[in-house]
């Protein structure tokens, strides 16, 4: 008898002697229980779940393929992630005192928040952008606000994250310029944009023109930082946004995949370039949710996968085209507006899950973004979570420490084999691209929203403060407001700045935007990036774009 | 063999502004779909323009918003203005990230009904039957 034949034995021993007649005295609290992924969770997990699980097959090394323990061979023990907060919001001289102070109590990266008329190409003084100005983010219509963003921090030093997709050429653009009135060349500058474009389909909402020119000015971006950037991070593929809007952890990773697929597809057509020219530098950005040893899987499984899915799929070579770099953000749409305070405990779980995760960087969500944009003290325990787990908790100390642990590992091979049956699901139906367009991942999402607000209706999914140990009042909490003065003080700068700019040089330069948007082999990015540094807005060059690629109206999906 | 029933209600569902934060808004459709209303879905970056030609087009019951970019205030007061001014006078239901202290502004100026984050689907159901004149 072999060793599994051995303990499953003994296992059924176990049941039938010590469970078994338990269970007749004392049920269980539940007939089922099960993860947020709808996988039935066992009783106990044990070698027998695993079978003929091979250690160098499934694990091997950190650092080393398929990257499962971690991308680095030393991982925190050699580099903490980074602290890295998204914020901003008001105007430039808001969110540069914001940034200042962030750094100032222990954060190690800038993540920049842009408002919602920045992200969609509408300059502040624009009838539909009004509403939103410094919002959910800063308000950047043009070179002379990044510029006091970016007042007093080395920008030679800090990384800097960008949430900016439609318009990510436009900020980059503006990013460059400003560090290079610096005397800081663009060669030095490390950071990421986001620049995901397909995820604002699926997701996220803040897309402008239709897919293929989107598509386009993505790859435009990448291909001009594979030159002249070496140590830019031209994308940051993100499922974190399918995860809050509804997706379940083995849809984040698969179409996370999905959308990255269809990049490499496009770089490697319109650039002409080996997949290992390009693929080290795209990153990727997941969610943490609370579920601990499911988010940890999530975390392993998409390594793995991706390492094999650069192997295999794309024939690369260099092991840096194989790691998954990653930052983590803590689920937002968990957090809840009842009882505020127990959102720092729930941040604080998937905090721990990220790291345990392996994560690059991290945000933690403040205990009041279910009510308004947080506070400096609501930020300040975001930071100090992050710095309790890093020095105090020990958890950084030993690389993967639940690797092993029969019920993850079980968890990581089940989540895995999940996302690759819809990433090839994807396949099937010719790639995300099209996908999209079907609307096929927007309807899968849309459903899994739906069937967990039914059973948090039926309270089979539990929320404190929210269908259980309620209270009846929603305590008051102190709350930022954006100063409506923030918003006059950028509109007003905006139009000094197109009366004092010299005129003929900026038609001549969003001219020459609108010209190469016409020709397909022309990269977009300089003719944008000369605009910019000439002084035209966000709004005036989103506007000539616009003029040649149209607007995209998002298909009926139900 | 054709049984009579009363005409399902219809209401309308938008995102007011330029926030793409859609799953609310999807999930309370489905809700309200489910509880038999028939709902007009907008989708995302909806103006208050928009939304109110809309509802004389569609001749909805009601319409029901939502906006987590906190811009409700003012996107709210300028959707019920241009209501006005164009006769549409169905109860307008606010849903999102809406801080307590604005519930009370937003109901002086004449939202029918505030639903923050965390508010169950039947409440919402309740809602919408309510402000239609069918509550219990």
């Amino acid at each position: 008898m072999t060793n599994l034949e051995k303990l499953k034995q003994k296992l059924a021993e176990w049941e039938n002697e010590l469970v078994l007649p338990l269970l007749k005295k004392v049920p269980e609290r539940k007939k089922i229980f099960s993860t947020e992924e709808g996988l039935e969770v066992k009783r106990v997990y044990t070698p027998v779940d695993l079978g003929e699980w091979d250690y160098l097959e499934k694990l091997g090394f950190p650092g080393a393929y398929p990257f499962t323990r971690g991308i680095y061979p030393t991982m925190y023990r050699g580099r903490p992630w980074t602290i890295r907060q998204y914020a901003g919001y008001g105007s430039a001289e808001d969110t540069n005192e914001r940034y200042r102070y962030l750094l100032s109590i222990g954060q190690t990266g800038l993540s920049m928040a842009f408002d919602l008329p920045t992200q969609l190409g509408y300059d502040p003084d624009h009838p539909l952008a009004w509403y939103e100005v410094g919002k959910v983010g800063v308000s950047v219509p043009a070179i002379t606000e990044m510029d006091i963003v970016f007042k007093d921090i080395p920008m030679d030093k800090i990384t800097t994250s960008m949430t900016i997709n439609a318009t990510a050429i436009e900020i980059l653009s503006m990013y460059v310029a400003v560090a290079e009135s610096r005397g800081i060349p663009k060669a030095v500058l490390d950071g990421t944009t986001q620049n995901d474009i397909l995820k604002e389909y699926i997701a996220r909402n803040n897309y402008i023109y239709p897919p293929e020119p989107s598509m386009r000015y993505s790859v435009d971006l990448i291909l001009y930082t594979v030159k002249e950037m070496p140590k830019w991070n031209p994308i940051s593929i993100s499922g974190y946004h399918m995860e809050e809007a509804g997706a379940t952890p083995a849809m984040e990773i698969a179409f996370t995949f999905a959308d990255a697929v269809e990049y490499i597809r496009w770089v490697k057509e319109r650039g002409k370039v080996d997949v290992d020219a390009f693929a080290p530098k795209l990153t990727f950005f997941f969610a943490a949710r609370t579920n601990l040893f499911e988010q940890v899987a999530k975390f392993r499984a998409a390594r793995r996968m991706w390492a094999k899915l650069m192997k295999d799929w794309f024939s690369a070579k260099d092991q840096r085209s194989m790691i998954l770099r990653f930052h983590t953000q803590t689920a937002g749409v968990l957090l809840t507006a009842q009882q505020p305070m127990v959102n720092i405990i729930r941040t604080t779980l998937q905090a721990l899950a990220a790291v345990l995760g392996g994560t690059q960087s991290l945000h933690v969500n403040s205990y009041d973004e279910a009510l308004s944009l947080p506070t400096e003290e609501s930020v300040k325990l975001s930071i100090r979570v992050q710095q309790v787990l890093l020095y105090e908790s020990g958890v950084a100390d030993t690389i993967d420490p639940m690797g092993g642990s029969y019920y993850v590992e079980w968890l990581t091979d089940q989540i895995e084999e999940r996302a690759w049956k819809y990433l090839e699901e994807i396949e099937r139906m010719g790639g995300m691209l099209r996908a999209i367009k079907l609307g096929y991942p927007q309807r899968e999402i849309a459903r899994a929203a739906y069937e967990w607000q039914i059973k948090v209706e039926k309270n089979e999914i539990p929320i404190i403060g929210v269908n259980m140990f309620t209270e009846p009042e929603v305590p008051k909490v102190k709350i930022l407001k954006v100063d409506p003065v923030s918003r006059e003080r950028v509109v007003s700068r905006l139009r000094k700045l197109r009366e004092s700019r010299d005129q003929v040089k900026v038609r001549a330069a969003i001219d020459n935007v609108r010209k190469a948007a016409e020709k397909e082999d022309v990269n977009i990015f300089v003719p944008i990036y000369e605009a910019v540094k000439a002084g035209a807005t966000i709004g005036e060059i989103s506007g000539a774009l616009r003029e040649v690629w149209g607007e995209w109206r998002a298909p009926e999906i139900f | 063999m054709s049984q009579e029933k009363p005409a399902r209600k219809k209401v309308l569902v938008a995102k007011l502004g330029l926030d793409g934060h859609d799953r609310g808004a999807k999930v309370i459709t489905m809700a309200l779909r489910d509880a038999g209303f028939r709902v007009v879905y907008l989708g995302v970056h909806q103006s208050p323009e928009d939304l109110v030609r809309v509802a004389l087009e569609e001749d909805v019951e009601a319409i029901g918003v939502s906006i987590l970019s906190g811009s409700h205030e003012e996107l709210v007061s300028d959707l019920l203005r241009i209501a006005k001014e164009k006769g549409v006078k169905v109860p307008v239901i606010v849903g999102g990230i809406i801080p307590p202290e604005d519930v009370p502004k937003l109901k002086e100026i004449g939202v029918y009904e505030v639903l923050p984050p965390g508010t169950p689907l039947s409440k919402v159901v309740e809602v919408f039957k309510r402000a239609l004149g069918e509550g219990e």
